[in-house]
């Protein structure tokens, strides 16, 4: 059964679209595996995954519940990352902290990609008017820092998490348009798009059949790269006030309240930024060692 | 020698298509320019007219009375159409005004004037720190593609890329400042120095060494020099990775091959020939850097007590205080605007290929 799978997707020559696929992920995958620090930038990733989906098995204690006469204890057998102000565990938090910060990275993601990718793929196949349009419109966007437009939309729109992940979403999409249109440009003028106009496709299905398609990998790094930038961002909020409320476990906003006891009870800041740190570098990993797999095409 | 072949190509008469084609090219960029700007006014008004439910509370706060609440709407000209609202505002902004704040009472744009150079001295020092730790960094992981000091850049990059720039801070404060006691604590100078030195150009550094206040600039510098190095570390990470890449590229050009057959030192062809043609995209990534510091103080000057822009704008929101929100996002927005022109003007007068 292994020999035939390995023939399988080893083959040179396949033959069939599926097996085609299948080949071309297996090889990237070998090439992935190659990479030391990718694997390593994989396995935080996954950890993360495995942790927020077992948060209540892991933990410890009630992430929410305070306990007032544990007030501040530094770590212990008891308490393995100490506790915070109002007596709550700082592990647990930071378990089910995991849940909130895969949540919005994955609710921007969800959102951000498909409109830039629209845009993107629309401007560059489509060009002239539509593309110096929308390309302006993307400019704008790309003139303000990203943190500080966040800030002006939550400003308008009031602090909450649905609010933070909306104002991210909204800040983060030029960069996607951005990369699938480069994409697109290049694939407009490629002969099987010329073939399939000449068949009668309309540029809606030539776009969403043929470029949308061909633009999916670049914007898969593009996607794994910018995690990290979404989380630092999503927790630059939560320090501020303005992202998730308390008592969510959010990693920004316990490093918020953990500031002014950061002299005497250093451990109430140091755990949760230290958290933020390892998820947003598996990130980062894996996008470089992603870029490498992809780029050889 | 440079002079005289400046003068000689000067005295050349500038043929007429040229002159047109500069026209062109000005004209096209200040559209763009034109075009931007527009955009970064009209999205402060949708922020501040549009997505608000009511933008009058929004202003006032939620428990005024009645006749404030009216007055303010008049005020605001909120009974005009949407269009006649944003030329409005536009005419404001153009003639610098940009409202009142309800925190400190006085005009946004006089505030912002007031705590904007404590921002420009921070995000220059940082700049500053990441140019001349960043380019030696991406020189050296260049030259020794894969060796160790490439793995070091790798990693400053990796980590410039992945740490939260206000826990940095937090961490910094607690080792430098509360354990070991070697930098100032938070704020921009001491409260024994506060009276010594006064604000001429706003730049505490400046105005301490033209004063001869020395023992104030100490001071200040102690106080400067942690904030502006945990910025610096993100200017370097990017530089530094950036001048990697635009280094690799032009080593691998003919004419390195050329400078090294006839017999130059490694080191002249690496800093003299490789590194000057990078300059052009390099000044671009410093400039950009530049503009992303004053992303990064917003966290940074809250953590540190900073009274600069950043902190205004994040005082300003805590506070709902819409109009200081609104003013410090458009000001940073134009500055943002305003450096990637300068770094392409600078690009083209520095590579004539470009122009």
């Amino acid at each position: 059964m292994m020999t035939t799978w390995s023939a399988y997707l080893r083959s040179d020559a396949p033959t069939s679209r599926r097996q085609a696929r299948l080949c071309q992920l297996w090889r990237r995958w070998l090439a992935l595996r190659g990479n030391p620090l990718a694997v390593i930038g994989l396995l935080i990733v996954l950890a993360l995954l495995a942790v927020a989906m077992f948060a209540p098995l892991i933990a410890t204690h009630d992430p929410i519940a305070q306990n007032l006469d544990q007030r501040l204890r530094p770590p212990s057998a008891a308490a393995w990352l100490g506790t915070d102000a109002l007596g709550r565990d700082i592990f647990s938090r930071i378990v089910h902290g995991a849940r909130v910060t895969l949540a919005i990275v994955l609710l921007v993601v969800v959102t951000v990609g498909p409109i830039g990718l629209l845009i993107g793929a629309s401007a560059g196949y489509l060009g002239g008017w539509v593309d110096r349009a929308l390309m302006r419109f993307t400019d704008v966007f790309l003139a303000f820092p990203r943190l500080v437009l966040a800030l002006a939309f939550v400003s308008a729109l009031g602090p909450g998490i649905v609010n933070a992940i909306i104002a991210i979403a909204l800040t983060a999409w030029p960069p996607y348009a951005r990369v699938a249109r480069a994409e697109a440009l290049v694939i407009r003028s490629a002969d099987y798009i010329a073939a399939t106009r000449l068949l009668g496709a309309s540029s809606w299905r030539i776009v969403m059949r043929h470029v949308v398609p061909m633009c999916m990998p670049s914007l898969i790094v593009r996607t794994t790269l910018d995690m990290a930038g979404i989380i630092l961002t999503a927790a630059g909020l939560g320090f501020l006030g303005l992202g998730a409320q308390p008592p969510l476990p959010e990693w920004g906003a316990m490093i918020s309240a953990g500031r002014e006891q950061i002299f005497d009870q250093w451990w109430v800041a140091t755990f949760p930024g230290i958290a933020i740190c390892v998820v947003a570098l598996g990130f980062n990993l894996l996008g470089d060692g992603l870029r490498d797999v992809m780029d050889a095409k | 020698m440079e002079s005289a072949t400046t003068a000689a190509v000067s005295a050349v008469p500038v043929r007429p298509w040229r002159l047109l084609r500069w026209m062109h090219v000005i004209g096209r960029e200040m559209t763009t320019i034109a075009i931007t700007i527009f955009g970064l006014l009209l999205i402060t008004f949708l922020i501040a007219r549009v997505i608000p439910i009511d933008p009058v509370l929004a202003v006032v706060g939620d428990n005024a009375r009645p006749d404030v609440y009216e007055n303010a709407r008049l005020a605001m000209g909120l009974d005009k159409p949407l269009w006649q609202q944003f030329a409005i505002y536009v005419g404001k902004v153009f003639q610098g005004d940009l409202g009142k704040s309800i925190l400190t009472a006085k005009p946004v744009a006089e505030d912002i004037r007031r705590v904007f150079p404590a921002t420009l001295e921070l995000a220059t020092l940082g700049t500053l720190i990441g140019v001349a730790f960043g380019i030696p960094l991406g020189v050296a992981g260049a030259v020794a593609q894969g060796r160790w000091p490439d793995q070091l850049a790798r990693i400053v990059g990796l980590v410039g890329y992945s740490i939260p720039i206000f826990w940095l801070g937090l961490m910094a404060l607690l080792l430098f400042y509360a354990k070991l006691g070697w930098t100032s604590g938070p704020g921009r100078i001491g409260i024994a120095y506060q009276d010594f030195v006064t604000p001429v150009t706003g730049l505490i550094l400046v105005d301490a060494a033209t004063q001869g206040e020395w023992d104030a600039f100490r001071n200040a510098v102690s106080h400067l020099i942690l904030p502006a190095s945990v910025l610096g570390l993100f200017s370097m990470a990017y530089i530094s990775r950036m001048t990697r890449s635009f280094m690799i590229a032009e080593l691998q050009q003919q004419y390195i091959v050329a400078a090294r057959v006839k017999g130059l030192s490694e080191s002249r062809v690496i800093w003299r020939h490789a590194l000057r043609n990078t300059i052009t995209p390099l000044v671009t990534v410093i400039a950009l850097s530049y503009a992303h510091l004053l992303e990064g103080s917003v966290l940074t000057e809250t953590v540190f007590a900073w009274p600069g822009l950043g902190r205004y704008i994040t005082t300003a929101l805590l506070n709902a205080d819409m109009n200081g929100v609104l003013g410090g996002t458009l000001v940073v927005g134009a500055v943002f605007i305003g450096v990637n022109l300068l770094a392409d003007i600078i690009g083209r007068i520095f590579d004539p290929r470009t122009r």
